[in-house]
């Protein structure tokens, strides 16, 4: 079985996001850059599949600009076998929408084939939690989202999923699209003798009207601000004075 | 001139940064306060470290290494020496370069268990009499029929303690040249427990806690001439063909560790408000960081610049001694500047820097002192002129 891997290149967890002056959007301009840590467990799962034998093929595909070249060698060091690069921008702030990457990774599915799709749960940019939904609707297979376990078996992917207040274990009819959370497992370095070798791996470089797919934004950004400066805290000098407080004025008791 | 990363070196790099950060910060504490480092502990970082195909990366692909080009292994050693030294010379160990230098014998005796993570080496040239002076040394190997007889004594010798072997330089004998006798060297493989090679506990000392030095002591120990590291008489020609860029590790080793304290002078100048401000925003403190940083980046050209010509095969002597030169002074001088940025917290060991600042000091003396480096770059000047 061939399994596809979307990854996608994002702002890294490290960074110290700062708003543009303007507002339009998260300043990206020379910010260290990593693969979306979902999509690396993802890729960590896809390749556990193959080292039990029931991956065949691991295939990585990312869309944007091209520095997202640089993500999928990190997938290729990983592990993954083969990547493929739609490049759908020219300048790093242009962000290409879940329904438009859906449709360019359903176009990468028909071409491919593959009998399963690991993507991350969201990404942590613009956090939309929708690619893997979106991608299951129009190819009309079967998704099981937010997964902490995969076991795959012949034509079923049994998959427990993190949901509010527990876990839920559902079975999914394959192919399927499986969205992962973080939990499902911890990703592995990307190995030396490995990075150096993934430079031999083939990368193919695609557009979006290779897909017939049209990127252009349908949603538009009407302002973006920093999240709101802690204020200081306050001390009390008693725990009834605490307890006073926290019924009171927060109301959580 | 291109001056940018490949992928790979990037790569290489983020592995390197997230392994040292995530395996190896966490046990740095423990070594700092003990001065020693748990065999159990030193297992199992080996293990995820041979995982991440870290350990012996320095090797040639071939028997087993990552196979990396003079600069990305250099960008790994910036990266490792990042860490307390006894941890990642000991859990992600880097075997000597020599030990290629061996027949196809030794290198499954000695090469290939070290580049497995079953034996650690160990390389023994200094001695009480004789340390930039090399060609002084005193401990000797005489042949005895198809044996050689070691005697003599070698101190300041790193790990010889942990190592399962040591590559001995000796004194073999003398020849006359156009200036003056000199004596002849001779490298042994020499292993723990052969009768007459003892290995005693060496001195304490305030660099690189857990990492140890020992004195070996030598009494008529007794080696067939299987034992000898290339040819008799040849010691010196096999050291300087393999070891040439252990210069360059240690510049790497120092960049490391420099940024690291620059990145927490930075911080905390940014984050410590005395006088109603940021301390950063004194000129006091905001000129030291501009000095350090431009310090950092010079030293790290150098190196760089060494790494790229050793690969062109155009390096010179020069060329790497100024490297390690720079690079171990443009630490201790970040490292002091780093403390001083931090005032009285600078000195606790809950930050890293009273360790970095300590570890700084033997840079400047070991792998060649500051003024061989001197004598090594001058003297290439003024050959020039016959001097
Ligand atoms: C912690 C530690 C670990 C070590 N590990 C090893 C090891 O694993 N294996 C090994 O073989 N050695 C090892 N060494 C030895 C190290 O390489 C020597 O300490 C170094 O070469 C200097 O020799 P020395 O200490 O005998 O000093 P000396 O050579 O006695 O030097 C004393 C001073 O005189 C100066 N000096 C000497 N000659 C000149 C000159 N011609 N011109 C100007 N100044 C000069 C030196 O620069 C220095 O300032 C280690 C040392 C230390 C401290
Ligand atoms: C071992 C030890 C023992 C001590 N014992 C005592 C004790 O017994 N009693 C006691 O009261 N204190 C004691 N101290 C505290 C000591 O006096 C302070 O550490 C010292 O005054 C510096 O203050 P600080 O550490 O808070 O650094 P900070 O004042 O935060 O200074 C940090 C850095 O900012 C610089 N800086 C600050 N203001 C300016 C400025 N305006 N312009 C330019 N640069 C500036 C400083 O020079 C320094 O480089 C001790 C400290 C140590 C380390």
């Amino acid at each position: 079985m061939k399994v596809l891997v979307p990854v996608k290149r994002v702002i890294d967890y490290n960074v110290k996001v700062r708003v543009k002056a303007d507002g339009s959007g998260v300043d990206l301009a020379n910010v260290k850059m990593s693969m979306n840590p979902f999509d690396e467990i993802a890729v960590e799962e896809a390749i556990r599949l193959k080292e039990k034998g029931i991956a065949t093929e691991i295939v990585v595909v990312s869309i944007g600009v091209k520095q997202a070249q640089e993500t999928l060698r990190t997938a290729l060091a990983m592990g993954a076998d083969r990547a493929i690069l739609i490049e759908a921008a020219a300048d790093v702030h242009t962000d290409i929408e879940p329904l438009a990457v859906a449709k360019l990774l359903a176009g990468v599915v028909k071409e491919e084939g593959p009998g399963l799709v690991l993507c991350g749960k969201q990404a942590i940019d613009n956090d939309m939690n929708a690619t893997g939904q979106m991608l299951s609707a129009l190819l009309g297979w079967s998704q099981a989202t937010f997964a902490s376990e995969l076991a795959v078996s012949g034509d079923a992917a049994t998959v427990t999923r993190e949901v509010d207040g527990g876990l839920q274990t559902i079975t999914v009819k394959m192919p399927a699209i499986v969205t992962v959370d973080l939990r499902l497992n911890e990703p592995r370095y990307a190995s030396l003798p490995n990075i150096m070798k993934a430079k031999a791996k083939p990368l193919a470089t695609k557009t979006p009207a290779d897909y017939g797919v049209d990127v252009a934004p349908r949603l538009s950004v009407v302002k973006t601000v920093e999240p709101a400066g802690r204020k200081a805290g306050v001390k009390v000098s008693s725990i009834e004075e605490l307890i006073a407080k926290l019924k009171d004025e927060a109301g959580v008791i | 001139m291109q001056f940018g990363l490949t992928e790979e070196q990037q790569m290489i790099v983020e592995t390197t940064r997230s392994f040292v950060e995530n395996e190896l910060y966490p046990h740095e504490m423990e070594v700092e306060r003990t001065g020693h480092l748990r065999m159990d502990l030193i297992k199992q970082v080996q293990a995820k470290a041979m995982q991440a195909g870290l350990y012996a990366a320095n090797m040639p692909a071939e028997v087993g290494g990552a196979g990396l080009d003079t600069l990305s292994w250099l960008l790994y050693e910036k990266e490792l020496g990042k860490a307390n030294y006894a941890l990642h010379w000991t859990c992600v160990a880097r075997p000597s370069n020599i030990l290629l230098a061996g027949t196809e014998e030794q290198r499954q005796k000695y090469l290939y268990p070290c580049i497995r993570g079953e034996k650690w080496d160990c390389l023994a040239m200094t001695e009480p009499g004789a340390g930039s002076d090399l060609r002084g040394m005193k401990a000797s190997a005489r042949q005895d029929g198809d044996d050689w007889v070691l005697n003599g004594t070698k101190h300041f010798i790193s790990h010889a303690d942990l190592a399962d072997f040591a590559i001995c330089f000796m004194a073999s004998g003398e020849e006359d040249t156009p200036r003056g006798r000199k004596k002849l060297i001779t490298a042994f493989f020499v292993d723990k427990g052969t009768p007459g090679f003892t290995v005693r506990d060496g001195y304490r000392n305030v660099s690189h806690r857990g990492y140890t030095n020992a004195i070996l002591e030598f009494d008529n120990c007794r080696l067939p001439k299987s034992q000898i590291l290339g040819e008799v008489h040849k010691g010196f020609e096999v050291a300087n063909a393999w070891l040439g860029a252990t210069r360059l590790q240690v510049a790497a080793t120092c960049l490391g560790r420099a940024e690291r304290a620059l990145a927490h002078a930075v911080q905390y100048a940014a984050e410590r408000q005395q006088f109603g401000q940021a301390i950063g925003k004194f000129q006091g403190i905001s000129f030291k960081l501009a000095d350090m940083a431009m310090e950092l980046k010079a030293a790290e050209l150098l190196t760089w610049e060494a790494a790229w010509k050793f690969d062109q095969g155009t390096v010179t002597e020069a060329d790497m001694s100024m490297a390690k030169l720079k690079a171990t002074e443009v630490l201790a001088f970040i490292a002091d500047e780093a403390i001083q940025i931090h005032g009285g917290m600078g000195l606790m060991d809950d930050l890293p820097l009273e360790r970095i600042w300590r570890d700084a000091r033997v840079e400047r003396i070991w792998e060649g002192t500051s003024e061989i480096q001197r004598h090594i770059i001058s003297r290439q000047m003024l050959r020039a002129f016959g001097a």
